[in-house]
């Protein structure tokens, strides 16, 4: 099928195919209001777009792997404000996840806010369409301005997503989404890219990092820790603690926008853009030989355990992914941190595995409120009789996200923990693994809920009448579920692409992927 | 270079620039009918900009500034209008708000004005312009008094005219801190004129550099310097001598508040820059009086103060004006770090800040046109009926906040820089946190207009007319553009500001 | 003392502009009757018309109109500026005063106290 579509798009340079990926959103995000009379053709331009989307990064994917890096050069706004795109393997991989779960979540969103009667369905998806599009270019950035203008542009654009309802509830969390994420772009994140181009004279994402940690023009640790800091705490998107909060408060949104934003697209676009920089503004080398990162190593483990125990406490089901949400996100986090090649690789992989794991688990909650208008977790005893499908697809997605083999999660797991003992910190290998038995702690304990309790007032001995969700939600939770398990045994083209992430002279990313620690004889220094 | 060709009247251009709306507005009292009146101003005014932009083309590829020998004198004994980077850029802002704010402007003034007035209100309005752009233009001290005067009298008569009677309390006021402000600058040029004998700018900074050897000629110096720098910050509303702006902006009409908002305070800035850079440089200004340290610590305190005060309001106009003020901060930021990327960034928000406040003030005025209230109880939820309007807000307002891809974020960027290459670290997270402000109180007005359930005026709202429509969304598509293309804005401003960071001695 | 004398007398145009423009300035603060204020505006811009004036007119100089007999003129920029400033000071007192007819109209009132009594909102 790869074949097919790349000898279809064969013509095409990968810079029109980088200009098509940004506009196709863009430009159904002018149509569909267009539309905005008749549903059925507004929302085929929603799946036109995700489908032709997926289309253009899918047949990038074999060039990417063939060694390609196509750049595109837009426009030079000042002097070192340039807007410029370039693809390289994480960013690819970003962006194929991204755009790939956006057809099956159009699918999902389509039976969801029908089945729920929602009301400004045509400014759904126009934002839908224009978060894509700024999702695309943060995937594709090439140096920190394009990427922060992106990133802006994705905060904003899912503003009128959270604020959906239009209750008290969810303007209150629309203020905490905006104040935390544009609060703390501005004043952290900003100043970071504004120091970056001041320290370095630069702001593209060059293999081996720009930040200088020996030679004539060195840092001192001290500054590329604060700068580190500024940019770790500045991504509020990734939720590190304490810049969490937005996370749970977004769970006022519409189903399908937690599903792909707060679990895919917006959360995926803080951990990608800190391991972006991580990778290509610091450098791993720089980091590991400083000792810079170690501070965010403790942090970033603490987070992963103190947010697994607060997802433990939460009765609604949506918080409680959340909650698991921001702990996985710190996994990816902790793999940016621990800076060597095989927790990088860890770390970009969690984000695909993590996605497909916590799409299909937000699509069941959806499900469960479609089918039910159930959102706590008290009361799923016994749905899994009503809902078989549903449910066994969140026990899929749980045992993925536990690391279970023969799950996609097992991998990006295996990689972190290996990373961990790579870089020398043994008890980030043991916080992995209280981890897991946390997430089982707190996902489990649904599964069995729904599918061994009685369900409260029905006879035990009769046959429950199955009641699903509308199709096109089951077949969107079918998708990703397949998807989990798909990812295990088809883990090589995610790898292969990470493969070829340029890490920088000395570390060898291919090392990692056989199981041997890179010999940069940096790490004990 | 230059597309338009002026023919004999292009060596005249610089004086045409001042007396076309001069006389405009002699003209326009004349017309018995505000239509007509709106027509001969509507001509004017989409003149004006074709003159800046000849004229700042030329400057551009010359690099020389243009001289204006008024009546052929020359420069110490008569009156020279000088055209350099600096001021055609700011030139070009001003005659482009102007121009682009009057074709709104007929039915706005239709709505607000009582006719017999509207065609004297359009006088006011030209007379305004012109003697704004008559202080910008002007190589004379004293000249710029007089068209600092000009202006300010036609102002208080603009905003006397507001529908509400606060609105002329709001003049009163104006009127005694305007003309304060104004008697301060004609003391200090006074003063100068006692040490030097000349008002031409040029001539002033060189005799000074001599006579300021002697110490009490020195003194007198910088007491006129004190006098200038007091005047000024009242005129362009430097916090905490900003107290007369809200009110002047809340109730004044629609047009008079945009267009003020946009022009009013910049020529005062130009004025003020002029003076204590290109007068006085850095000899005095700096080394002898700290201005610049008094000037960033006003401004930081605009820039937080200011911005917590339109947190709070519940009048949008009001709102805004507060902003004003927060932004005026910013621009005397850049002005006091004096450097290279600060100035740039200072200038350049000049343009950039006239185009976005007047955005949101057109908008605010095409929503008062239709329910006749911005007060935010009567504005809730008027974003689901009037679109179109709310939607440029909205981008204006982005841009406000300073988001990337808006030309806010430009200026931001180049004050950041300039606080970097002053070394002062703390300013950077300065700018940044007091732009946090501005997300809180476009945050809280988007949140009403676009969320809230409709208020009873909201409710039976239409859409704005085209005709005011069309110029908010030039100055809402002019917000997005100048965020990438900053051709205009900030290369401009850093070749001005070469000129005055290299014009200190 | 003899010097602090001579300095003063030397400079005692100096000294009455002093005293008018903290006068007028003083009245325009501390007035609550908005012609008051206007009056104390009034006499502030004054203050600056002698401040261009006097040093101008040079003793036993005349007019500065070519004439073989004199040699000593008395400087006329100044005097035409102050033309100017006049006209200036003139019209803003007018608007002024126009102002505050209009606001007794609204108000009843040209003490502020009682107006911000009427309009709280309004200080």
């Amino acid at each position: 099928m790869l074949t097919s579509l790349t000898s279809l798009t064969q013509a095409y340079t990968s810079q029109e195919l980088i200009i098509a990926a940004l506009l196709i959103p863009a430009v159904a995000a002018v149509l569909i209001p267009v539309f905005y009379k008749i549903p059925n053709l507004r929302e085929l331009v929603t799946l036109v777009a995700a489908v032709a989307l997926a289309m253009c990064t899918w047949s990038l994917y074999p060039r990417i792997l063939a060694g390609e890096v196509p750049e595109l050069k837009v426009w030079e706004v000042a002097p070192g404000l340039e807007l410029a795109f370039k693809i390289e393997p994480l960013g690819m991989l970003f962006a194929l996840i991204a755009s790939t779960l956006w057809i099956v979540n159009s699918i999902y969103s389509i039976g969801y806010m029908r089945g729920n009667n929602e009301p400004r369905q045509t400014q759904f998806y126009v934002c839908f369409a224009v978060a894509l599009s700024s999702t695309m270019a943060l995937a594709f950035s090439a140096n920190l301005f394009t990427m922060f203008l992106a990133y802006e542009a994705l905060t904003l654009s899912t503003y009128p997503l959270v604020t959906h309802k239009g209750t008290p509830e969810a303007m209150k969390a629309g203020r905490v989404y905006m104040m935390l994420l544009i609060g703390t772009s501005m004043v952290l994140f900003l100043p970071a890219v504004i120091l970056t181009w001041a320290l370095t004279g630069s702001m593209d994402f060059t293999a081996g990092g720009i930040i200088p940690a020996d030679g004539a023009n060195a840092l001192s640790p001290l500054v590329i820790g604060g700068l580190l800091a500024l940019f770790v705490f500045g991504i509020g998107k990734a939720a590190v603690m304490p810049m969490h909060f937005w996370l749970p408060a977004a769970m006022v949104a519409p189903t399908p926008v937690s599903a792909l934003l707060h679990a895919v697209a917006v959360v995926k676009a803080g951990v990608f853009s800190i391991l972006k920089v991580v990778v290509y503004i610091f450098g791993i080398e720089t980091l590991s030989s400083t000792n810079a990162n170690a501070w965010i190593v403790y942090l970033a483990s603490f987070c992963v355990l103190l947010a697994s125990i607060i997802a433990m406490n939460q009765d609604n089901l949506k918080a409680r992914l959340a909650y698991s949400t921001v702990s996985q996100l710190s996994y990816i986090v902790l793999g940016a941190a621990l800076a060597s090649a095989a927790s990088i690789t860890g770390g970009a992989l969690h984000i695909l595995m993590h996605a497909f794991a916590k799409i299909t688990l937000f699509f069941c909650a959806g499900a469960i409120y479609v089918a039910h208008h159930k959102t706590e977790v008290s009361e799923l005893d016994g749905i899994g009789k009503k809902m078989p499908l549903t449910m066994f697809a969140f026990m899929i997605a749980t045992l993925s996200i536990i690391g279970l083999p023969p799950f996609g999660g097992t991998w990006s797991k295996w990689f972190l923990a290996l990373g961990s003992l790579d870089a020398n910190y043994q008890f980030a290998c043991a916080v992995f693994m209280i981890s897991s038995l946390l997430n089982i702690a707190y996902l489990m304990p649904i599964v069995s809920r729904a599918f061994f309790k009685p369900l409260p007032g029905h006879p035990e001995d009769k046959p429950v009448a199955i009641a699903e969700a509308p199709t096109a939600c089951l077949i969107a939770i079918t998708i990703t579920m397949l998807g989990c398990i798909a990812l295990f045994f088809y883990v090589n083209p995610a790898l292969e692409l990470i493969e070829m992430v340029d890490l920088g002279n000395r570390t060898d990313a291919a090392s990692a992927l056989n199981g041997v620690a890179p010999t940069g004889g940096t790490n004990g220094r | 270079m230059s597309a338009l060709n002026w023919g004999a009247a292009e060596p005249h251009l610089p004086i045409l620039l001042v007396m076309t709306p001069i006389f405009g507005a002699l003209f326009s009292t004349f017309l018995r009918r505000g239509v007509l009146a709106w027509l001969l101003a509507l001509i004017v005014t989409l003149s004006l900009p074709l003159m800046s932009i000849t004229l700042l083309l030329k400057v551009l590829e010359t690099g020389q500034p243009i001289i204006y020998k008024i009546g052929n004198w020359d420069a110490p004994f008569g009156i020279v209008y000088k055209v350099d980077q600096l001021s055609a850029y700011v030139l070009c802002v001003i005659s482009f708000i102007g121009a682009v704010i009057l074709p709104y402007a007929r039915r706005s003034i239709a709505a607000e004005i009582e006719e017999p007035a509207q065609s004297w209100y359009i006088t006011m309005y030209l007379l305004c312009l012109g003697g704004l752009l008559g202080i910008v233009i002007t190589g004379d001290a004293f000249n710029a008094f007089v068209f600092l005067e000009i202006s300010s009298l036609s102002t208080y008569v603009l905003i006397a005219l507001g529908r509400h009677r606060r609105a002329l309390l709001a003049s009163y006021q104006y009127l005694i801190m305007g003309t304060i402000g104004a008697t301060f600058y004609i003391i200090g040029v006074g003063l100068l004129y006692l040490v030097t004998g000349t008002l031409n700018f040029d001539d002033l900074s060189q005799r000074l550099s001599t006579a300021v050897a002697d110490p009490g000629m020195r003194n007198a110096t910088l007491t006129a310097l004190g006098f200038i720098v007091v005047g000024l910050a009242l005129k362009l509303a430097l916090f905490p001598m900003h107290v007369w702006l809200p009110n002047a902006y809340a109730y004044a009409p629609s047009v008079a508040t945009a267009f003020l908002a946009g022009t009013a305070t910049k020529a005062a800035i130009y004025l003020l820059i002029r003076v204590v850079f290109s007068v006085f440089g850095t000899a005095l200004s700096v080394e002898a009086l700290p201005i610049p340290d008094l000037l960033l610590v006003l401004s930081l305190a605009a820039m937080f103060l200011a911005s917590f005060s339109a947190v709070f309001e519940n009048n949008a106009k009001r709102m805004l004006a507060y902003s004003s003020v927060a932004q005026v901060g910013y621009i005397m930021l850049g002005v006091a770090l004096a450097n290279q990327a600060s100035m740039t960034g200072a200038l350049a928000h000049i343009a950039n800040h006239a185009i976005m406040k007047t955005a949101l003030f057109l908008a605010l005025g095409a929503v008062f046109y239709r329910i006749g209230s911005v007060l935010y109880s009567d504005m809730s939820g008027i974003g689901r009926k009037m679109p179109l309007t709310m939607a440029a807000f909205a981008i204006a307002g982005i841009g406000l906040m300073g988001t990337p891809g808006t030309s806010g974020f430009i200026s931001k960027w180049y004050l950041a820089i300039g606080a970097i290459d002053a070394g002062l670290y703390s300013v950077v997270f300065m700018i940044v946190a007091s732009s946090l402000i501005s997300v809180v109180y476009i945050g809280r007005i988007t949140e009403v207009v676009w969320f809230r359930e409709p208020s009873p005026a909201a409710a039976t709202a239409k859409e704005a007319p085209l005709s005011m429509l069309i110029p908010l969304w030039l100055l809402a598509g002019l917000t997005v553009y100048l965020g990438f293309d900053t051709r205009l804005t900030a290369d401009v401003s850093a070749k001005a500001a070469d000129i005055l960071i290299g014009g200190i001695r | 003392m003899m010097d602090a004398l001579q300095q003063f007398s030397a400079h005692y145009n100096y000294y009455i502009t002093i005293f008018l423009m903290i006068s007028g300035l003083f009245i325009v603060i501390a007035r609550g009757n908005l012609i008051k204020k206007l009056i104390g505006l009034s006499l502030f811009q004054t203050s600056v018309y002698l401040l261009y004036l006097t040093p101008a007119k040079i003793v036993g100089g005349t007019a500065p109109i070519y004439d073989k007999n004199f040699t000593v003129y008395a400087n006329p920029l100044p005097h035409v500026l102050m033309l100017t400033a006049i006209v200036v000071g003139v019209a803003t007192l007018a608007l002024g005063l126009a102002l505050v007819v209009r606001i007794k109209e609204a108000y009843g009132t040209v003490e502020e106290d009682e107006i911000f009594t009427k309009d709280p909102e309004s200080e």
